[in-house]
């Protein structure tokens, strides 16, 4: 099993409050973590820590280290941009922009300076494809993003964070905003995603976790309580907190 | 979010599973003592009363079912239900096994039997403590203890093979008693299999506690 992230004493701060503590655990590569615990654990935080997204909080800051691919994302010669491309993030709401769905999917790679047409046609129909929307939405490429039904705008977002060829995708609570066939969608499409790229969800849902993913972290107060396989964690965890968590008699 | 009326519904489905058992139980309990005090009315009854556990261990399948539908249980309580589906299978069984014994003695009918009993009353109680036990272990969620109900089924396999024997060697002394024998040593070998389905409660039991399946000890027979 080769290693994505290797999180390292990870100590994350809003002022003066710690929002994570101590947290250390390997995301595996080309596969699912979901991270799961109640409201206000920390779980957004975290994951917003491995693309560098807290940066653009003001009073945020970060001890301990974050290794992808062998680099120390908050060091002080990385790139964010280069690192926000190899690590794509999609929402909880989905948040295309005002544009059509052709341009939408070709934003990232045009701001990095594709103009040819053809290259952009190629961007995305390959990104489409990928997101599973090429199909529902082929035929009308150059209508608005806002056209499209809520899992539709959702699946596009993805596209969109496809089309700059990330090796992670970062999902926070992707479905919450979804009715129940919408989420499906997603949740098929992390599962066919995860062969070519490193997934993390965060989600509420813990049966949402169970069936996409492969590995699990469950959060309380900003405290890694337990990483393990889904499996183990779902049907006999070793923690007594994270029992308590999943089978409903506390959060 | 704590789950109020989910964990009320759990704990009314181990309710229903230990009044399953005890139905079991007593059906043991009855077929024996029928057999020893030659009640053909009473085995009847308990004949009639197979179809009452078998319907309890329907509705309770019914209920797990349920809530695994609706409420999508996890961890240890998915681990409960999983080992209540199977513990019913097991307790539905070992009734069937104490209608077997009551069809016995229905069928020995106005015959006197071959021999007095004297440890096939020490099996059922043996098969019948062992279940007894092992449903408190569910409910106290003591692995340990179910762990030692299973060794406890060599005591129930000795007993058979000391009545197989005996029966056997009467058999060969008396040819006229072969079928008064026979019936014996199938009452004996029902209750054989009792204790050996207690112990699969048992693993259930290790299982549901431990998350962890563990074959803990094959039976003889």
């Amino acid at each position: 099993m080769d290693i994505s992230f290797k999180i390292e004493k990870v100590n994350a701060f809003y002022n003066n409050t710690v929002a994570l503590k101590d947290v250390s655990f390997d995301i595996p590569e080309k596969s699912v973590t979901a991270v799961i615990g109640p409201s206000g654990c920390g779980k957004s935080t975290f994951i917003r820590c491995l693309n560098r997204m807290n940066d653009l909080i003001l009073v945020f800051r970060l001890e301990g280290r974050i290794i992808y691919n062998g680099m120390d994302i908050y060091s002080e010669d990385g790139d964010v941009i280069a690192i926000r491309r190899q690590i794509g993030m999609v929402f909880q709401k989905p948040n295309p922009f005002p544009k059509s769905i052709y341009e939408n999917t070709a934003y990232g790679v045009r701001i990095q300076g594709v103009n040819k047409k053809e290259t952009l046609d190629d961007v995305v129909e390959a990104s489409l494809k990928k997101a599973a929307l090429w199909d529902e939405v082929k035929d009308r490429l150059h209508d608005s993003a806002f056209s499209l039904s809520g899992g539709q705008q959702q699946r596009l977002c993805i596209a969109r964070a496809l089309a700059v060829e990330p090796k992670v995708i970062l999902f926070d609570e992707p479905c919450s905003a979804l009715d129940p066939i919408a989420a499906a969608k997603i949740e098929d499409l992390i599962t066919e995603l995860k062969k070519d790229y490193t997934v993390v969800i965060v989600t509420h849902n813990m049966q949402q976790a169970a069936r996409v993913s492969e590995y699990t972290g469950f959060f309380m107060l900003g405290e890694l309580i337990e990483f393990d396989n889904t499996q183990k964690i779902f049907t006999a965890p070793s923690n007594k907190m994270t029992e308590d968590y999943i089978t409903g008699r506390f959060g | 979010m704590t789950r109020e009326a989910y964990h009320k519904a759990l704990q009314e489905l181990e309710d229903e599973l230990l009044n399953m058992g005890e139905m079991a139980i007593n059906a043991i309990k009855g077929s024996v003592e029928s057999l020893k005090k030659r009640d053909i009315e009473a085995s009847k009854e308990i004949i009639k009363n197979d179809l009452l556990i078998n319907k309890k261990r329907f509705e309770i399948e019914e209920r797990c079912l349920l809530l695994i539908a609706t409420q999508q249980p996890m961890a240890v309580d998915l681990r409960t239900i999983a080992a209540i589906l199977s513990i019913i299978t097991d307790i539905e069984r070992i009734a069937d096994h104490a209608e077997g014994i009551a069809k016995i003695n229905v069928m020995i009918g106005k015959e006197q039997l071959v021999k007095p009993l004297i440890d096939v009353p020490k099996m059922a109680d043996k098969g019948l403590l062992m279940l007894d036990r092992c449903l408190k272990a569910f409910i106290t969620r003591d692995a340990d203890t179910a762990r030692a109900i299973c060794d406890e089924d060599n005591e129930v396999d000795s007993l058979y093979d000391h009545i197989y024997r005996e029966l056997l060697f009467l058999m060969i002394e008396n040819p006229k008693i072969i079928e008064g024998a026979t019936y014996l040593i199938w009452v004996a070998h029902n209750l054989e299999r009792i204790a050996d389905r207690v112990t699969n409660i048992a693993e259930r039991v290790v299982f549901m506690v431990t998350g962890r399946m563990e074959e803990i000890n094959v039976s003889k027979y």
